[in-house]
């Protein structure tokens, strides 16, 4: 076991830019490696991605391992789960994060096969566990009623997924050196029966509301239609999505598919910020499953500041813009 | 055309009991259902059945309870069910899972050649989204996961659109192949009247790990690769937590300082 | 309680409550205040097989009878009476084809009926002919091998969405009642066109429109039994739908407690729940009452109606003879008069559990965000369509006095 060294984890390349949940696992990474006395080191996987390794040095990476090939230009689960285990078994890295992205779910997944290991789906934390050098990740089950912490101890490398947001982003420090190693693509062995048609970028309509994590939702406080503009802001900011009450559909400020409630959809978002929205059970009821509600209303007397894990008093059009500064911060 | 679909009974409820000592869950006494992601992959199936003719297998891995999602695969449409049932499986993590359902998958496919396996995104209880990749893996097949259309199917191939982050990929995939699908994919029909008569008097086939030639070793919570260390229920406030400040900005700032503190952004 | 006395009626009635549940429960709302027809939810039915299943397994139905079609409309009325009426005004726009259809007529029409591919309507009312249909003004005149119809029939459900309408009309006006015939028209012939579509207190999901028959040339195949016998048809059809009118009542009712009970249990005023003042349970507990009187009505009517009619239709098809001659041949019941009980009964009972219900939970009843406005509203059309309660009594007392006089009493 002692042959397998260093941290890994996964830089996922979209639209031919890293995706920043390459740089939430740098932060995940370093910890692990410093913990362990080991080099963290990045994987690019891709068409022409070679130029990305200096962004990831920037954001402390040590070593990048880098599979450049046409072949690698659209993800293939074969084609990117054989070339990553081919990688594994190459180069032995200890333990092996990635990101809980689509693209990282399924190929964690079917690389954990090839490379015969074990892997954790989706965790919120991981630490190398001081005793025994095991990495301990820790996930959500059960739609959140459960924390799980969950090892794999006897066959490396130890494999995770991490959900996105779960670390903040490493900070860039611009000009660092590391070492690129780069690794042939075996066109005989790397392959695949399926074949990539085509991409078509999402037009903007929004995210499916019970797909994602964070929903901002407004109620009657909002007020009118353009207010809708302000929540989604912050949904952008926080990679969720915009929803309503009943009365600003009723009042036609949103459309209807985004309404949560008895007569509307029932949502179970991680995070459910409800701005202006008084907390009437036929909300309620629609949204009680969020892992974590957060009240913004003008009336502290408002029976959602009492069902509400986080409860501001406030005008919602001062509260958003100060929490998007925030944010940036 | 010959579809699998592969399902899994899990608890209705979100009220979980933890065994303590073992870390697992207590199953026993807790109201069971089919996993709600699988519906849409049952749903699916028929629905490419009853497009292409053909027929319909489900298969399950669990107690002998689990029975009762076949059964209710049958009301939904299913024509034959088939139960993974040893305690050899018990404790088993998704490597293992995924390799006794890809061994029990095959030995469907020696019966009768399958063309396309399809499973649900994940399950409401573990969450992985393991499962269809890994079954992909065991069986050497192309596969695609978060797939949330089939655009076009045909003697020997699916065409269907994947969900990303950034949007839509359009993906080919020959016979024999497995997608994971997201709930897009279908509107599951309720069980009908004769479905629910059929269900009664359906059979459902019982295969043990022998049955399939599993090798034991890869099996079980003894054999495989993760295991569970500790299981505790988060903490959750229950009152509110009334965000203190002078001002708007002060408040908004404590909040957001608050929900990354407790990683919920 | 359930009436369920046999499998196909335990299972009928488990998987129309998981379907209204699912399927009709999300959208009811909705649906109402668009005041649509839904596509959607008519493929829903389609997939369930719930068109089919009081026709034979013959013809893709599921062969349970009057019972199973009373009991779905139960239960599909419980949760959303406007959108039940997709599979009800079908099965009131068939019976009348189904009792009469000769075997090849029943060929014909029963296979699309029976998977809902095609839906059917019943159009007798015209604008002077209500109550009184025999003062119907559509006419049907023999040329040849077909019937040139004229006229106009109003407040029609589930009309133009309809591909098939059993329509009542005269093919010998010099005869007046004994002059109507029922004769089925297909959407889409030339001159067969809809009016006005009505906007409704309730049941706002299904479209009520008004038919306009100019100069429409209806094959003479599509005549049901014989010339003049129309409103003989429409009596029996009466007597096998009312039945499913009062079930829809006895749904709309349960419907409204099924909402009321649970709110009156966590509402409090006074530091306490309201359920627990007397005046308040002792209402809901008389409204409990009549609701389940009611249902006792309609199911120990329908199963005694099954008893002639499963074997009528057995023997139909074995015969490959009508429904209605095999049922003569029975000599069974006159249902009339408890049809029409039933009806009046569940019609009246539906109405006044609605209006308490929404009196006992008071202000967030008369609101929208509640749907119990919307059973009250709903309600209203069970103690008028296919027969007025006031004709109910007429036909009631018909009966009554029928029965003393050949009594001699």
């Amino acid at each position: 076991m002692n042959e397998w060294k260093n941290v890994w984890i996964l830089a996922e390349v979209s639209q031919g830019k890293i995706s920043p949940t390459a740089y939430e696992l740098l932060t995940a990474g370093k910890s692990l490696a410093e913990d362990l006395g080991e080099k963290l080191c990045a994987v690019l996987l891709g068409k022409e991605v070679k130029k990305l390794a200096q962004d990831l040095f920037d954001h402390g990476a040590e070593v990048v391992y880098v599979c450049d090939a046409p072949e690698l230009e659209n993800y293939i689960d074969d084609i990117y789960a054989k070339t990553l285990n081919g990688m594994i078994q190459a180069y032995k890295p200890n333990k092996f994060l990635l990101p809980a992205t689509n693209l990282g779910r399924s190929l964690s997944a079917k690389t954990a096969i090839f490379a015969a290991t074990g892997l954790t789906a989706d965790a919120t934390e991981v630490v190398i566990n001081k005793e025994d050098g095991q990495l301990h990740a820790t996930r959500p089950t059960f739609g959140g009623n459960l924390m799980a912490t969950i090892t794999c101890a006897r066959t490396r490398p130890e494999m995770c997924s991490l959900r996105p947001m779960s670390y903040p982003r490493a900070p860039k420090t611009e000009g660092k050196n590391g070492e690129v190693v780069e690794f042939a693509f075996d066109g005989q062995k790397y392959t695949s029966l399926a074949k990539f048609l085509k991409f078509i970028k999402s037009e903007g309509e929004g995210l499916d509301l019970s797909e994602t994590d964070v929903i901002v939702a407004g109620g009657r406080g909002v007020g009118k239609a353009e207010g809708f503009e302000l929540l989604g802001k912050l949904a952008a900011r926080l990679g969720g999505a915009v929803a309503a009450s009943r009365a600003p559909v009723d009042n036609g400020w949103i459309e209807y598919r985004r309404q949560i409630g008895l007569t509307g959809r029932t949502v179970k978002p991680k995070l459910y910020i409800a701005c202006g929205i008084s907390g009437q059970i036929q909300h309620m009821a629609g949204c009680s499953g969020a892992d974590v509600l957060v009240a913004i209303n003008k009336d502290p007397d408002a029976p959602i500041m009492k069902m509400a894990h986080y409860a501001v008093e406030g005008d919602l059009y001062e509260v958003i813009p100060a929490m998007l500064e925030a944010l940036d911060k | 055309m010959h579809i699998l679909a592969c399902v899994k009974q899990t608890p209705k409820s979100d009220n979980v009991k933890i065994d303590p000592v073992t870390g697992c869950l207590i199953r026993s006494g807790a109201e069971s259902a089919m996993n709600p992601f699988d519906e849409y992959a049952l749903e699916e199936a028929v629905v490419l059945k009853e497009q292409m003719g053909g027929s319909v297998s489900v298969i399950t891995m669990g107690p002998p309870a689990a029975e009762n999602v076949l059964r209710e695969s049958i009301a939904r449409g299913a024509d034959k069910v088939y139960q993974l049932s040893d305690v050899a499986f018990a404790g088993s993590d998704t490597w293992s899972t995924s390799y006794a359902l890809a061994k029990g998958a095959g030995k469907i496919d020696e019966l009768e050649k399958i063309d396309v396996i399809i499973c649900g995104k994940q399950t409401n209880d573990s969450d992985t989204g393991h499962i269809g990749p890994q079954i992909s893996a065991w069986l050497n097949w192309p596969n695609a996961a978060f797939v949330k259309k089939v655009l076009a199917v045909s003697e020997n191939s699916l065409t269907v659109e994947r969900l990303t982050e950034a949007g839509t990929d359009v993906i080919e995939l020959p016979f024999p192949c497995v997608i994971s699908v997201v709930k897009e994919i279908s509107n599951p029909r309720v069980r009908s009247i004769k479905g629910r008569m059929a269900a009664k008097r359906a059979e459902v086939v019982k295969w043990t790990a022998e049955d399939i030639a599993a090798d034991k070793n890869k099996l079980g919570i003894k054999n495989c690769p993760t295991r569970v260390v500790k299981s505790f229920s988060p903490t959750r406030s229950t009152n509110a937590v009334v965000v203190e400040g002078a001002n708007a900005r002060e408040k908004a700032a404590k909040l957001v300082e608050m929900l990354k503190e407790n990683k919920y952004i | 309680m359930d009436y369920a006395i046999n499998e196909m009626e335990q299972e009928t009635l488990n998987a129309t409550r998981e379907f209204a549940q699912k399927k009709l429960k999300p959208v009811r709302a909705e649906m109402d205040a668009k005041e649509e027809f839904s596509p959607e939810i008519l493929e829903e039915f389609r997939k369930s097989g719930m068109f089919g299943v009081w026709l034979p397994e013959k013809y893709g139905g599921l062969g349970g009878g009057i019972t199973c079609l009373a009991m779905a409309f139960e239960e599909f009325s419980r949760v959303c009476a406007g959108l039940a009426l997709t599979p009800g005004t079908t099965a009131l726009g068939a019976i009348p084809m189904f009792l009469a259809a000769t075997a090849e007529q029943r060929e014909r029409w029963c296979y699309d009926l029976a998977s809902g591919k095609k839906l059917w309507a019943f159009a007798l009312t015209e604008p002077e002919a209500g109550s009184d249909a025999s003062a119907l003004k559509t006419t049907a005149i023999k040329d040849g091998d077909y019937y040139i119809v004229n006229g106009t029939k109003h407040f029609i459900s589930t009309g133009k969405e309809a591909d098939f309408y059993t329509v009542a009309v005269n093919t010998n006006p010099s005869r007046g009642a004994r002059g109507i015939s029922l004769l089925v028209i297909e959407k889409g012939t030339p001159g067969f066109s809809f009016g006005k579509k009505e906007e409704k207190m309730g049941i706002r999901t299904n479209p009520t429109y008004e038919l306009i028959f100019e100069n429409v040339r209806v094959p003479k195949e599509n005549l049901l039994g014989s010339e003049g016998r129309g409103l003989l048809y429409v009596q029996e059809t009466l007597d096998y739908s009312r039945p499913g009118v009062a079930a829809q009542a006895v749904g709309i009712a349960q419907g409204a407690l099924d909402e009321t009970v649970p709110y009156l249990r966590t509402r409090k005023q006074f530091g306490q729940p309201i359920i627990t003042f007397q005046a308040l349970a002792h209402k809901v507990a008389e409204l409990a009452a009549k609701t389940e009187a009611g249902r006792a009505m309609v199911y120990n009517l329908t199963h005694r109606m099954d008893e002639e009619f499963l074997p009528a239709v057995k023997a139909a098809l074995e015969n490959g003879t009508t429904v209605h001659d095999e049922l003569k041949k029975l000599k069974g019941v006159r249902w009339t008069k408890y049809s029409a009980m039933a009806k009046l009964f569940c019609a009246n009972t539906a109405m006044e559990v609605a209006d308490e219900c929404v009196t006992l939970c008071g202000g967030v009843a008369y609101m929208r965000d509640f749907p119990l406005e919307k059973y009250m509203r709903d309600a209203k059309i069970t103690q008028i369509y296919e027969g007025t309660v006031h004709i109910q009594k007429n036909e009631i007392i018909a009966a009554l006095i029928k029965e003393y006089a050949a009594k001699g009493e």
